[in-house]
């Protein structure tokens, strides 16, 4: 059984256009649907607006999706009341993308990472107080630094800290919305050598959104890309980025920017016109679907 | 490529004035861009590309000020220019591309207003042929339908159609310089693809003297005829964009590369440790020490002064020489 299922999920956003005139109706996540076994890094990629950020919102139902199914560990989450919907969420967590606008700027960050643990009624105070020491420690940090304001630590430290309360209640799922992209260079590399060192000391399952196809290439083990709201391309990362088979896998993996100066390569225009959007995903490989 | 320079910064040093003392931000910093070549500045955010950028075009504001350096455009000094003299040559002769489109166009006026705006201030353009050449720049960054185009907001674009249009604003005037923060990183990369084409083809055209600033390796490797790597406020390596990537001196410039994802899928990246430095709290010696893998004795002691490899690759760093640079500015003095 998968970790997590997710069949046909649909999410629409209604826009008003005034009073006496029909909303208009965009569909952010059009009928996406993947699974993710237990301890794999599943890659999902798209550039802006492509519902990738949606989907994994939805999963946890921080957005209620439209339509669908979330499987997680067998149940549907869809169908939890909010209470176990509450208590579900305790296996299944976010990091943010903005380090900066994720924190609370007037909370001492020992005491963000110990929010989720009095939200569950985990432990006493001194418990609780121990457990952030050890997760500070987990994630790189200094314990000393608990009483410190998020402002007084860098982009990649903010990170860490995000993740350290990702993680204080011992998640098995872990939603990494771009966790890096708003990081320097030399400092995504540390954030993204921690996530893959944390995923194997906690047996951790990772969603890992992305539009970085460098990064998701290096950490991901499967991969789906995202094109106005629907799956367009999934497969094995090494099977796919080799044969990428659908126009808009093969423009977007065209226009990444190699850092080796005067390699030859042809860019690839994606021409709208050269795909059905209503193709439906088939198999085009092992295990690697395509909507061609 | 022409003969010489068009552009020299030589020992530029911009800073703050915060709570009494001078706060060097970008520290004896010196290139020379010739017309028809591409220099990309590469470093990380707090390393002083932006502000280079703005002194050029003389737009640091209070608490911030040049403390030192010249900067001749075409045989003049700008820094001792008159601010009138200076207004004639920024936007005109020399050009920036902002970063953020959104922020960087008046969201109160169309495209062609804005355009026009810049032709006439600078008499590029007479009131009346001012439409007809807005008209032309739009077409002339291959924005669709430029005829429409042109009564459109900046809301009313996407993302890179902005960036087109701020392109083709900065062009208004067919200046000799453009310098350009940034301008890909808020797009998606299969727009970025389009607006490095987009400046490559225009730099062609016109044999722009086009000064990059950007993060991203990649982007410097499809873009640069040379490179200069910038940390805490200093160029501390530069060098043709082949030499750089073929033989990395500075072990910063190394560490950038080795960080990039690359290599066996799942192994571990070779991450610089630590962060870079706030300013004004800059170690003594050179900058890069606390965080590199290489130091040894002479690092903490003064800043390394420049070893020359080749005909154009520079690099300061204790490694490849005993130079010792002349204390230019000890932080937190003058």
């Amino acid at each position: 059984m998968p970790l997590l299922e997710v069949r046909n999920l649909v999410k629409e956003f209604s826009r008003s256009r005034g009073w006496f005139v029909q909303p208009s109706v965009m569909r952010a996540v059009d009928g996406v649907s993947f699974t993710i076994e237990s301890g794999e890094t599943f890659g999902l990629v798209g550039e802006s607006g492509s519902g990738k950020t949606t989907t994994g919102r939805c999963i946890l139902r921080l957005i209620e999706p439209t339509s669908g199914a979330v499987c997680f560990k067998g149940e549907d989450v869809l169908a939890f009341s909010k209470t176990r919907m509450r208590h579900a969420r305790r296996d299944m967590q976010i990091v943010f993308q903005d380090p900066y606008s994720s924190l609370n700027p007037r909370m001492r960050v020992g005491d963000i990472v110990e929010e989720p643990l009095i939200i569950h009624r985990i432990g006493r105070k001194p418990e609780r107080r121990a457990r952030v020491a050890e997760l500070f420690d987990l994630v790189g940090l200094d314990p000393s630094q608990l009483a410190r304001y998020p402002h007084q630590f860098s982009g990649g430290q903010r990170q860490r800290i995000g993740l350290a309360r990702a993680l204080a209640l011992n998640p098995s799922l872990v939603i990494a919305d771009e966790p890096v992209s708003a990081l320097d260079v030399s400092v995504q590399a540390q954030v993204i050598n921690l996530l893959m060192d944390l995923q194997a000391r906690l047996a951790l399952t990772y969603l890992f959104i992305a539009h970085d196809l460098r990064l998701v290439r290096h950490i991901c083990s499967r991969v789906a890309v995202m094109y106005l709201g629907k799956i367009v391309e999934m497969g094995a990362t090494d099977a796919l980025f080799a044969n990428p088979a659908h126009p808009y896998t093969r423009a977007l993996l065209s226009a990444i920017p190699m850092p080796h100066p005067g390699a030859v390569r042809e860019r690839i225009v994606l021409e709208p016109t050269s795909f059905s959007r209503e193709a439906p995903l088939r198999e085009v490989g092992a295990g690697h679907l395509a909507a061609v | 490529m022409a003969d010489g320079p068009l552009l020299s910064v030589e020992h530029l040093t911009t800073g703050f004035d915060l709570a009494g003392r001078f706060v060097p931000a970008v520290i004896d910093v010196s290139f020379d861009v010739a017309a028809g070549e591409t220099l990309c500045l590469v470093g990380e955010s707090g390393s002083g590309k932006s502000l280079t950028a703005l002194s050029i075009l003389r737009l640091v504001q209070r608490p911030g000020r040049i403390a030192e350096g010249r900067i001749v455009f075409d045989g003049t000094d700008l820094l001792s220019l008159g601010e009138r003299e200076m207004q004639k040559i920024r936007g005109a002769e020399i050009a920036l591309i902002f970063q953020e489109p959104m922020t960087a166009l008046n969201p109160v006026f169309t495209i062609g207003n804005q355009i026009e705006e810049t032709l006439r201030v600078h008499g590029c353009a007479t009131r009346r042929t001012a439409g007809a050449k807005a008209i032309e720049l739009l077409d002339a960054v291959s924005i669709p339908e430029p005829h429409k185009r042109v009564r459109d907001y900046p809301h009313q674009l996407s993302g890179g159609l902005r960036q087109r249009a701020l392109i083709a604003m900065s062009l208004a005037c067919e200046p000799r310089v453009v310098i350009a923060d940034e301008p890909t990183t808020a797009l998606d990369v299969t727009i970025q693809a389009q607006i490095l084409d987009l400046l490559r083809s225009i730099q062609a055209r016109m044999g722009l003297a086009l000064l990059l600033i950007t993060h991203d390796l990649g982007v410097v490797a499809e873009m640069a005829d040379r490179v200069g790597v910038m940390y805490a406020g200093r160029i501390v390596e530069e060098a043709p964009v082949d030499e750089l990537f073929a033989h990395p001196r500075h072990p910063y410039t190394r560490g950038l590369m080795a960080s990039i994802p690359g290599g066996a899928p799942g192994s571990r990246l070779k991450a610089i440790q630590g962060t870079v430095p706030p300013l004004g709290e800059l170690p003594p010696g050179c900058s890069f020490t606390p965080r590199c893998p290489d130091r040894f004795e002479p690092c903490p002691t003064a800043h390394p002064g420049t070893t020359v490899f080749g005909p154009r690759q520079t690099v300061k760093c204790y490694l490849h020489g005993p130079a010792v640079e002349p204390q230019v500015l000890p932080p937190g003095d003058l």
